[in-house]
């Protein structure tokens, strides 16, 4: 029986409720315009699209399919994000297959000062991904070429539009794998990835991205386009402008191409989840797991009991372990299977006697290690749930993550359903999400926003550890940024992009 | 009732695995790649385990046939919850040539010298996809047999299990002893927790050889060739409903 068809059985057993549907629960036309939500924003004073600009832009995109018009298609899927929290108003979404398309485009935009939002796989969870007024639409999604891949060297070359999913398969083929990895995997674009320093599941191991990527094209607000494509790990000559580019949400450029140093595919991958009575336990296994598992640790998640309720609730998955506060999941990846199988009993013995973990299993086979991994990776996926939900995501000492969550708790009570604590407890990284009903939104934000902003702030922490700022947190962005700091990058925006065509609204305030 | 039950567990490879065909075509690479018990086979130990939990059961041997390292896979079946482990110990390299004949057989010899009540294996391998193996143990021991079963129950003094068919879902009566088959939806296995590995270590695990139980594993067949399956040929991409047309028109389907 193939992998195919076993997959199928198995789904059909677990998942009598996923629908991977995002329209199902709320309908997009119920969302309510971003600028009618926040009367504050004002739309900035950009060209407002004509007939001749769709003329020119059909001169650049020649091909049939690369031009949308609101006149013609329902754009609302690309005017809303995934969350469903924010929703434009464009009436144009341009496809180009190329970089030199990309220039033309941003050519004659900048020329006429048409505002423009670029997209990729529009999986981003601040409201960076979409317009806020009526910004054309500029999707990488034709852009999916993988140019080249050197096997020795393991550094992948290919266009911003391809899938993450997709490069991983890729890679794999040859033995290696991309260095990061997340939820969004199967819709996310590398572009969009680069663009938001996307961190992932795998950053304990394998670093961020501002070291695997090895250089990137980008296209600039005027249309130049900026070669730093290259390949090689070490490379100090000049300014390293890729850096530039990478985190900085489509502000400074379009990201065309890019060439990531993918990491050798480990010949042992074990996943263990843990069952932690309390809190300090699950920071006792951290520090047990790091001094006993060391090199071969590739990744260590925690969840909450509510996080854990959440996906067998909204997605039908069941945890093998009773119900515990807390569940600590620890991957090891490594070269040697019984090397690392030692590695790995001696950390569990010490665990389990120490009382830390008051229970566990242990995953080694491909097919139990991805069961075990969907019940972290899809916290995040409403699946059939008709409610609505509101992420957040911080940089904190992890002593604070479960002090933060409970504070949550008893700030917001009753008018939300649920607050879950999650996240890469490794990396210092927390994720909250808080379910609510759709109409208790804008109460539930008043008295979130800003408030846990500010106590993030207060102890130190970062107001965005990995989402970015997009259109969400970029008036908060004083709280974790020094007012120079702030004052260089907007001057640096202003040189690169001095007309404000690219992505306006977002990232910085 | 106190119900001796044998459960086989083959060691396959992991259903999540890619796997590949050797050059030479005469199999599947094995090498190196990740094993796991078939999916079914864990099914029928979790079964076993339930009808132990429900005092149907009194006590859950578990069987597999292979080289050295079906003893993880029997170590994962005690850790469910099995009492003890029998390890067959066949080569790497004379696996590939035993069919379900020398399984059945085999497992027919050790349910009558273990005196079990009822035999449970997987209703088919993930690898050799034959479904033959509990059907052909139920004929060599001359006992009844229920195939695909989605549900088991005590019934007086015997069973009552339910069984998946083509129309639908068929129950039927049987006496004791028995053979039955698992299928998919049966149960959904446990995972074997840490404190149950630990203590699954000091649980009997016996080995002998199919010669020890008088089984001859000269094989009745020969594979001639495996092959990948054709190479699905690639499509055509058009941009747009109106390109498509064009090509359905071309094509004089439309």
């Amino acid at each position: 029986m193939n992998r195919y068809l076993m997959k199928i059985y198995k789904n059909r057993l677990l998942s009598l409720t996923i629908t991977r549907s995002l329209t199902t629960s709320r309908r997009l036309e119920n969302i309510p315009y971003t600028s009618d939500r926040y009367p504050h924003l004002k739309r900035g004073d950009f060209a407002i699209l004509q007939d001749y600009d769709i003329e020119a832009f059909k001169k650049i995109l020649t091909n049939s399919g690369q031009i949308l018009s609101s006149k013609d298609e329902d754009l609302s899927g690309y005017n809303t994000d995934w969350l469903k929290t924010v929703r434009g108003k464009s009436d144009l979404v341009l496809r180009p297959k190329s970089a030199e398309e990309i220039s033309k485009i941003l050519g004659y935009c900048n020329e006429r000062k048409i505002a423009v939002s670029v997209q990729g796989g529009n999986t981003g969870l601040v409201g960076g991904s979409v317009p806020v007024f009526d910004e054309v639409i500029l999707s990488t999604e034709r852009m999916n070429r993988i140019i080249n891949f050197d096997a020795f060297s393991g550094v992948l070359t290919c266009e911003s539009g391809c899938i993450l999913e997709k490069l991983d398969e890729y890679a794999r083929e040859f033995d290696y794998i991309i260095p990061y990895d997340l939820g969004a995997k199967g819709s996310c674009q590398i572009g969009g990835n680069v663009s938001t320093n996307a961190g992932g599941l795998r950053l304990l191991r394998y670093g961020s991205l501002h070291g695997s990527i090895l250089g990137l094209e980008a296209v600039l607000a005027n249309g130049e386009i900026i070669d730093c494509l290259s390949t090689l790990r070490k490379d100090n000559t000049g300014y390293d402008l890729k850096q530039l580019f990478i985190g900085s949400e489509g502000n400074l450029g379009v990201v065309t191409k890019v060439s990531i140093l993918c990491a050798k595919q480990p010949k042992s991958v074990n996943v263990a989840l843990l069952g932690c009575p309390d809190y300090k336990s699950v920071l006792e296994t951290l520090d047990v797991a790091k001094g006993k598992l060391g090199e071969i640790l590739s990744a260590f998640e925690y969840m909450d009991s509510t996080a854990m309720e959440m996906v067998r609730q909204n997605l039908g998955l069941q945890c093998p372990l009773d119900k515990y506060p807390f569940y600590c999941l620890i991957e090891t990846s490594g070269s040697n299977a019984s090397h690392d199988e030692e590695k790995l009993n001696t950390f569990l013995n010490n665990a389990l006697d120490g009382g830390f973990a008051a229970d566990g299993v242990l995953a080694t086979e491909p097919s139990k290690v991805n069961s075990l991994w969907q019940l972290r990776e899809r916290i995040a996926d409403r699946g059939s749930s008709p409610k609505a939900s509101m992420a957040y995501d911080f940089s904190l000492s992890v002593r604070l993550f479960d002090e933060l969550t409970q504070i949550l708790r008893r700030r917001l009570g009753n008018l939300v359903s649920s607050v879950s604590g999650f996240g890469h407890l490794g990396d210092g990284n927390i994720h909250l999400t808080v379910e609510l009903e759709w109409e208790n939104s804008k109460e539930v934000q008043e008295l979130l926003e800003p408030f846990i902003f500010e106590w993030v702030a207060e102890k130190k922490g970062s107001i965005s550890a990995e989402h970015g700022l997009g259109t969400q947190k970029n008036k908060h962005i004083n709280l974790s940024k020094s007012k120079t700091a702030v004052d260089l990058m907007e001057r640096l925006k202003d040189h690169m992009d001095p007309k404000g065509i690219l992505n306006p609204y977002k990232t910085l305030p | 009732m106190a119900l001796r039950i044998l459960v086989g567990c083959k060691r396959v490879i992991d259903y999540a695995v890619k796997v590949r065909v050797k050059p030479d075509k005469s199999g599947v690479v094995t090498e190196g790649v990740k094993h796991s018990m078939n999916p079914f086979d864990e099914i029928g130990i979790e079964e076993a385990v339930r009808m132990k939990e429900k005092k149907l059961a009194s006590e859950i041997i578990v069987v597999s046939c292979g080289p050295q390292q079906c003893q993880e896979t029997i170590r994962t079946a005690l850790a469910m919850g099995a009492d003890k482990g029998i390890h067959i110990d066949i080569p790497a390299a004379d696996l590939s040539k035993v069919e379900p004949y020398h399984i059945s057989k085999i497992f027919a010899k050790l349910a009558t010298e273990n005196k079990a009540d009822v035999v449970i294996v997987g209703k088919q391998a993930i690898d050799g996809d034959n479904n033959q193996t509990g059907q052909m143990i139920a004929a060599n021991l001359d006992w009844p047999q229920a195939t695909f079963a989605s549900k088991i129950e005590k019934d007086g003094d015997g069973l009552k299990v339910t069984r998946e068919i083509d129309g639908g879902l068929e129950t039927i009566n049987l006496k004791l002893p028995t053979v039955i088959t698992t299928d998919l939806r049966l149960n959904e296995p446990r995972y074997a927790t840490l404190p149950n590995i630990m203590k699954a270590k000091k649980k009997p695990i016996e080995k002998k050889t199919a010669a020890d139980l008088g089984v001859d594993l000269t094989p009745k067949q020969q594979v001639i060739s495996v092959e990948d399956p054709p190479v699905r040929e690639a499509g055509q991409k058009v941009e747009d409903v109106s390109q498509l047309i064009e090509k359905l028109k071309g094509a004089g389907v439309v």
